[in-house]
């Protein structure tokens, strides 16, 4: 199996966003190296501006480049981006609804040796609360470089979530990027697999596992956690006997609560989360982590087999 | 320099504002009034002899933008762009009012005439470095006039902003900061020291101008001397009186965020004739 970073997607996509539109520009806080903007900046050293370790003014000049008519990426750490910054973000960019894309690199648990400092396990809730804010989660490299051209084309702020190390490579989900649509990459009617991020190969993988014991599950991959696919996943409610979601994050405020969230006022289904409990993370490898914290096939199949004994 | 017949029509346009100001914040019982009267002085000079500006046309291109960065004196922002015609005068009734687009604090998408969505402090210092960037990268030559407040310069963002300032040597930039010495909670020198306030701007890479900013001539001749120069962005150390032109209101750390009752008001008003 191939892997790639995701991180590496974006900073890749920014390079032909680069050469396809002027008014793309990239601003990082001094993690550029870690992020890959550098890349960009090495293209183009005029549209690339380092803001030093400022992560809050970066978001609000940002929003001030964008009210000027530029499409500017401010990149930096996840953890950075929403809880360092997170006023700025919801007050300079999300409330105004400008025109700003938040590239977040070094999100989830497999950020690893850092530790849990540096592990944004709450981003994607922290966001989701912000309103105006269109979240997307690619799973792997190349969606992540269609997810960041996709940004470029949508007008509003959104929130582009990447990871640090290398994930599998997922050939499934290279077909396109549109904001707001999930990508249906396994058919089954017995229950349904919803994955965000990198999660999507270990969705995959847990369907396999379970077919091994005759059950056929349904595998939605959803890199827009917000605004949410709705009619696919009431469709995988009608059609399906409950749903487990996977995302390397929090169980609270991500994937998992968001699905829960709609479909108990629309379609009451069971849905059973898997994602990082309500702890911290801690260093170690990526690898290691995810065994750690429960983000495997292997916990994804437990809570299918769960959700089924209990209907 | 400023002619006679111009002083003056900036003082009774001041005088309009703080009479605006006033009953804004005492109809909607909710407000900033005194930040409000002491920086309308110098609102009023940017509004009505500094900037480049046309409010039949308030996304022209080539216009000087003021941002306002310490939101919550949204009153004398209000006052003064409905005096210059940006919206209806009698839009001000609705302030702070369900349904109004004339928010607590500043909101960008709704009100013409506002730049920047503001209210956290901070927030505006570093959205006019990014607009004042934009215009460099863009080649165009209008300036950004940004007002924060004494106690937002407490706020490490706004120190972000000052580095940010400096490197990219935004000299389209000319702020103020409304130095009336009082914030939320009493004497800014008792809440979190400041001063010497202008050396601290000069030791990061700004040129500084220390002035009285409820002067008109003083104002206008320093905004004027800091456009000659180029380089470096300008900060304004502009000291105020807060609650100025009210006797009772001035220099009373009470009336930060206090709106007056109904015999407050009207005294107010009455005061405010009386002094001009």
């Amino acid at each position: 199996m191939e892997y790639r970073a995701t991180k590496q997607g974006y900073a890749d996509g920014l390079i032909e966003l680069g050469r396809e539109n002027p008014r793309v520009l990239v601003l990082d806080s001094d993690v550029a190296k870690a992020s890959r903007s550098c890349d960009f900046q090495r293209v183009f050293p005029d549209r690339f501006f380092n803001c030093g370790v400022q992560e809050g003014n970066m978001m609000s000049v940002a929003a001030g480049l964008a009210l000027e008519g530029f499409i500017p990426y401010a990149t930096t750490f996840g953890v950075f981006a929403t809880c360092r910054a997170g006023d700025q973000v919801r007050n300079s960019i999300a409330y105004p609804k400008v025109n700003v894309k938040i590239g977040a690199t070094h999100c989830g648990i497999t950020t690893g040796g850092d530790g849990a400092s540096h592990q944004a396990n709450e981003d994607i809730a922290i966001m989701r609360s912000f309103p105006n804010m269109t979240i997307l989660v690619p799973g792997d490299y190349e969606e992540a470089r269609l997810a960041t051209k996709a940004a470029a084309a949508f007008k509003g702020p959104v929130y582009l979530r990447f990871g640090r190390d290398v994930y599998p490579v997922v050939p499934e989900i290279h077909d396109g990027f549109q904001i707001g649509h999930s990508k249906l990459l396994r058919e089954g009617n017995d229950l349904s697999i919803v994955t965000t991020g990198i999660m999507v190969s270990e969705g995959l993988k847990a369907s396999d596992l379970l077919r091994h014991k005759r059950i056929i599950a349904r595998v939605i991959h959803m890199p827009t956690v917000k605004p949410l696919d709705v009619e696919v996943l009431l469709k995988a409610a009608k059609e399906t006997r409950g749903i487990v979601t996977a995302e390397e994050h929090s169980i609270l405020g991500g994937l998992g609560e968001a699905v829960a969230g709609f479909l108990s006022e629309t379609l009451p289904t069971p849905v059973r989360r898997v994602g990082v409990k309500d702890v911290f993370g801690e260093s170690g490898m990526a690898q290691e982590l995810l065994d750690r914290y429960g983000l495997r096939a292997s916990n994804i199949a437990e809570e299918a087999l769960r959700l089924l004994q209990r209907k | 320099m400023l002619e006679d017949k111009k002083l003056q029509l900036l003082r009774e346009k001041a005088f309009q504002a703080r009479q605006d100001i006033l009953e804004m914040v005492y109809r909607a019982q909710s407000g900033h009034v005194g930040g409000s009267l002491g920086a309308a002085d110098l609102v009023v000079a940017l509004y009505y002899h500094l900037m480049r500006h046309d409010p039949k046309n308030p996304r022209w291109a080539e216009r000087d933008r003021f941002i306002l960065s310490k939101g919550h004196c949204t009153p004398v922002i209000y006052a003064i762009l409905a005096g210059c015609g940006y919206f209806p005068k009698d839009d001000l009734r609705t302030f702070r009012r369900p349904g109004s687009h004339l928010q607590g604090h500043p909101y960008q998408p709704k009100t013409p005439g506002i730049e920047a969505s503001t209210g956290t402090l901070g927030l505006g210092v570093s959205t006019a470095m990014g607009m004042a960037l934009a215009a460099k990268l863009k080649g165009e030559r209008h300036w950004h006039y940004v007002l924060c407040g004494d106690g937002e310069v407490q706020e490490g963002q706004v120190w972000e902003a000052a580095l940010f300032g400096n490197k990219y040597h935004l000299d389209n930039v000319i702020a103020f900061v409304d130095r009336n010495y009082l914030q939320t909670d009493g004497n800014s020198e008792d809440v979190m020291p400041l001063d010497p306030l202008a050396p601290k701007w000069e030791a990061f890479g700004w040129r500084t101008y220390d002035i009285d900013g409820n002067n008109f001539h003083e104002i206008v001749d320093t905004v004027e001397a800091a456009q000659r120069l180029k380089g470096k962005p300008t900060m304004i150390i502009a000291r105020t009186v807060k609650g100025k032109g009210v006797p009772f209101m001035e220099n009373e750390a009470s009336w930060h965020g206090t709106p007056p009752n109904q015999e407050q008001f009207e005294r107010a008003l009455k005061e405010l004739t009386l002094g001009i």
